[in-house]
């Protein structure tokens, strides 16, 4: 017997935030739905005393498996809304008859079954160890060699090869005196200013603004400030 | 040396890929070279003949076991040798006279630009030929078959440069392709009825198998051999063969390749002795053919021509030898041999002739070349005394014997077998004769740029030494039964029989019609002028002329039909086989042009689909499993 | 209550999933569809285990889980690598398979 109560908090914490995978337009909230989803089926898992299981679903799923997600989004564009209407034709008819049918069809099993309710026995980690390393240890040994198998797949599928050869400080600093250019880099903005912010000019040792100390994107956005304020203020009389 | 008998094929076969892969470079000693592999493998025949003399006549079948060809389940074929007196009598004549003509073409062919080249496919001629005549198996046989084949075609074909010279190779490459169906034919028979291709095994089935499958192979066989021998109905190619040069002439197309088929009958004794009716046809077959080729003999003026319709004639006669049973094998062989001497004598005379005369080959353009060609005209004197059959020439003593055998029988068979051979020997007195005299006798009819001459050494000892054989060799062979008790181990101890008219009626019956037929040329060719150009004549002359309208004949019967049959295939294959094939082919792109549509591309309707499939399987699993 | 109840949720649960990956068409999201719908597997198997009063079935979860993180591993990359390619996740974008 399990706490009914119990059952439909998960219930709720579980199906509403798994909606969200049909209706939510952006992947962000899906995923942090989806974290709920897993939360919640820990929680399952503890009721149904598997409490290895379900502090392993929490490490796994919420901690690894849902950032990962999460890190996958940021790559690939965080802010993107998703436009919600279907572009193939019949589609949202057949996958909603489908899934609704396949829910349907299960549940209909699910309810011509009559199971009688053994005594339980929990599933703590040494009894857990006691299976994984005992009968299933070869299972265990090709879980590992897949696992192996799937981060170095990751890493060649994802590793994007130099084309070009990787120039040296010392390549950079030659090619600028061939063209003539300035052999040191810029100065930083808000040098010798009595400023450090990022949109302030440096000052030369005159107190004029050098203005190609600030990045060329702010002076495109004209969010820079001429920095006039902020040049060094001798009293009148010492200046010539 | 039995044991080594290999060695005559090797030989002269290394020796001729050696001088075509050598190139330029062996221009200056490649001649030599040929005329030395050829030479050594009459050394070695001699040796093998020397140490078979000495063996008794049970044990002169010798087996040389080469090397296991196909082996095989149902076919297992060891390729090997079989040396007997019959091979063995080839070997010498291969060997020997194709020594003679290499000899002679070295000065022949002096200059000819591709004499090395020339040399090479002699010798694999002469390779071929030893393989023909040694092999244990007619699939070995038959590889020298082709190979004799081969050569021909090539040395037919020397002169390619000249297009009726290639046509006509080809014309010979092709007729006797329609002979090697009848090999082959007869292979698939005898491996189907008689278990095996090699001489043991059919020789041993023989005996037991059905009359009916002996005929077919003996008929199968008979086809072949008619090919190869230029025999009745096949014989058109043979008069073109003489486009090749003409020690090509003397030792492919008259005294070896052309004799093949008479081997191949002889060889098949033991089939033909359990087919009487095919025995027959193969005399019957020989006998048209001795009638047909003197006939056309009689009628030519191109003097190779002419030679060559004699050597028709002549092997017609040993097929006549041959198709009259154990009675004639010995004879049949027996006259090959003697043939070869002789004709190869005259052929090679012939070439010195040309040789001397520019390469005219009408002979109402010679005349008078006794003179002038003096050892010419004696050893082709010689050979025409030998082909007439004059006592004691060599060709008496063949050919004599097989008119007598001709004349040995029951029924209907020696009345008209003989008076074949026998009308035959007074139609060759004539055409030899008529050959004879327009060209070494009467007046002279040259034309104003020529100056005959005599050829030099190196052709006119050959020539010399062809001309004694012709001479002496058969009645050194004859003297005592020597060569019939010499081949008895192949082809059995014929029984005396007489003949249905007495022996010395038949002598004296050969020799007046020799005399008669001799006698008719003199007067007409010998005294009287002959014109240079052929009077017109009647017509049975001008269907002699045409080779018996052979030529047209084939045409009609063969080459028309043939062409409509084709034309008709090409379009039922075109219409029905094509448009069947082309249709389905059609059909199956329509409908995948249609079932293509199904495939959209978007991965959420694939997915869409498999969970419609795992429905579906959730159903059937749920429902069956009640 | 009877544990019976989870595999309804799972059932749910599975609907929810599979209905998500037809529907979306961000790869990611559907992507998340298929974990929905593996854990929505795992949760039936606990819910049996406990049914039976065995832990094999808790073992078997595990082991989903262990190739389920395999999975998504892999599984994240191509979308990466597509990305890149592409410079979209659209599942309707790659139709190389069109007829």
């Amino acid at each position: 017997m399990v706490n009914e109560f119990a059952f439909w908090v998960i219930a709720v914490i579980t199906v509403i935030p798994a909606l969200s995978l049909l209706f939510a337009r952006k992947a962000v909230h899906v995923a942090m739905s989806i974290v709920l989803v897993m939360v919640g089926l820990a929680a399952a898992y503890i009721v149904l005393a598997a409490p290895f299981l379900g502090v392993v679903q929490i490490v796994v799923y919420t901690g690894a498996v849902m950032m990962l997600f999460l890190f996958v989004l940021m790559l690939v564009g965080v802010d993107r809304r998703e436009d919600l209407r279907e572009t193939l034709a019949g589609q949202r008819w057949i996958a909603v008859l489908a899934a609704a049918g396949v829910g349907i069809l299960l549940i209909s099993v699910i309810a011509n079954v009559s199971l009688t309710l053994a005594e339980p026995q929990t599933g703590e980690p040494d009894a857990i160890a006691g299976l994984l390393f005992g009968p299933y240890v070869l299972v265990i040994e090709a879980l590992g060699a897949l696992l192996i198998t799937a981060a170095v797949g990751a890493l060649v599928l994802t590793h994007v090869p130099r084309l070009t050869p990787k120039h040296t400080q010392r390549e950079i600093a030659e090619s600028r005196v061939r063209v003539g250019a300035n052999p040191v880099n810029r100065p930083m903005p808000g040098v010798y200013a009595r400023h450090n912010a990022l949109d302030i000019p440096a000052l030369d040792p005159e107190g004029n603004p050098i203005d190609e100390s600030i990045s060329r994107v702010l002076e495109v956005r004209h969010q820079t400030i001429d920095g006039v304020e902020y040049r060094a203020s001798l009293p009148e009389g010492e200046r010539e | 040396m039995l044991s080594v008998t290999w060695l005559v094929i090797a030989v002269p076969l290394a020796s001729a890929f050696l001088l075509l892969l050598a190139g330029k470079r062996s221009n200056a000693w490649g001649h030599w070279l040929g005329v030395l592999a050829s030479g050594s493998t009459f050394v070695v025949g001699l040796g093998a003949f020397i140490e078979m003399l000495g063996l008794d006549a049970e044990e002169r079948a010798t087996s040389v076991h080469l090397f296991s060809w196909i082996p095989g389940d149902a076919l297992n074929l060891d390729a090997g040798l079989l040396v007997d007196p019959l091979s063995l009598t080839f070997v010498l004549l291969v060997s020997f006279v194709g020594t003679l003509i290499h000899v002679y073409s070295v000065a022949y062919m002096e200059h000819d630009a591709n004499r090395r080249i020339f040399f090479a496919y002699l010798n694999l001629f002469v390779a071929s030929m030893l393989l023909l005549v040694l092999a244990d198996s007619y699939l070995l046989l038959f590889v020298g078959w082709e190979g004799v084949g081969l050569a021909s075609y090539l040395l037919i074909g020397f002169w390619n440069h000249k297009r009726e010279y290639a046509t006509a190779a080809n014309k010979a490459f092709f007729v006797n392709r329609i002979g090697d169906i009848g090999l082959i034919l007869a292979m698939g028979l005898m491996f189907t009825y008689l278990g095996g291709v090699d001489f043991e095994t059919v020789f041993a089935a023989a005996p037991e198998a059905s009359v009916g499958v002996l005929t077919a192979i003996g008929l199968t066989l008979l086809l072949a051999a008619c090919g190869k021998s230029a025999q009745f109905p096949l014989q058109s190619w043979l008069g073109d063969a003489m486009a090749g040069p003409t020690p090509v002439s003397a030792l492919i197309h008259a005294a070896t390749m052309v004799t093949a088929g008479v081997y191949l009958i002889v060889r098949s004794a033991p089939i033909f002795d359990g087919a009487p009716d095919a025995r027959v046809v193969v005399a019957i077959v020989g006998a048209i053919t001795l009638l047909l080729g003197a006939l056309i003999g009689m009628a030519k003026d191109d003097l190779k021509k002419a030679l060559a319709a004699s050597t028709m004639s002549q092997i017609g006669y040993m097929m006549l030898a041959a198709g009259l049973g154990p009675v004639g094998y010995a004879f049949a062989i027996f006259h090959l041999v003697t043939h070869g001497f002789f004709k190869a004598g005259m052929f090679l005379g012939a070439g010195s002739v040309m040789h001397g005369m520019r390469d005219q080959v009408d002979m109402r353009r010679f005349g008078a070349l006794r003179t002038s060609m003096v050892v010419t005209w004696a050893t082709f004197g010689l050979g025409w005394l030998a082909i007439l059959g004059i006592p004691p020439f060599s060709g008496y003593f063949s050919k004599d014997k097989i008119i007598e055998a001709a004349f040995v029988g029951e029924g209907w068979h020696p009345w008209v077998f003989g008076s074949a051979a026998l009308v035959g020997a007074g139609l060759t007195a004539f055409y030899m004769s008529r050959l004879f005299f327009m060209t070494f006798h009467g007046k002279a009819r040259w034309t104003d740029d020529q100056h005959p001459h005599e050829s030099p050494k190196l052709m006119t000892i050959p020539m010399m030494i062809l001309a004694v054989g012709s001479a002496f060799l058969g009645l050194i062979l004859a003297t005592g039964d020597r060569f019939v008790t010499w081949l008895e181990p192949v082809t059995g101890h014929a029984e005396e029989h007489e003949p249905v008219i007495a022996v010395p009626v038949l002598i004296a019956a050969t020799l007046v019609l020799v005399a008669l037929g001799l006698l008719a040329a003199w007067r007409k060719y010998g005294t009287a002028d002959v014109p240079t150009e052929p009077p017109a004549a009647s017509l049975a002359t001008i269907a002699a002329r045409n080779d018996m309208f052979q030529d047209s004949v084939n045409r009609a019967v063969f080459e028309r039909p043939g062409t409509h049959l084709t034309r008709t295939l090409v379009y039922a294959d075109t219409a029905i086989v094509d448009g069947a094939v082309n249709g389905e082919a059609a059909s199956i792109a329509k409908t995948g042009e249609v079932v293509r549509r199904l495939q959209t591309g978007q991965v959420r309707s694939y997915a869409a689909l498999m969970l419609v499939g795992l429905a579906t399987i959730v159903i059937i699993a749920v429902v069956g499993g009640n | 209550m009877n544990p019976i109840a989870f595999v309804y949720l799972a059932a749910v649960l599975f609907a929810i999933g599979s209905a998500a990956v037809l529907l979306r068409r961000n790869a990611i999201i559907a992507f998340m569809g298929v974990e929905l719908m593996l854990n929505a597997a795992n949760l039936a198997l606990v819910a049996f285990s406990r049914i039976h009063g065995e832990i094999d079935g808790q073992v078997m979860a595990f082991f989903v889980m262990v190739v389920a993180a395999a999975e998504v591993v892999v599984g994240l990359a191509i979308i990466i690598a597509v990305f890149r390619a592409r410079q979209t996740i659209s599942l309707d974008e790659p139709a190389e398979l069109k007829g």
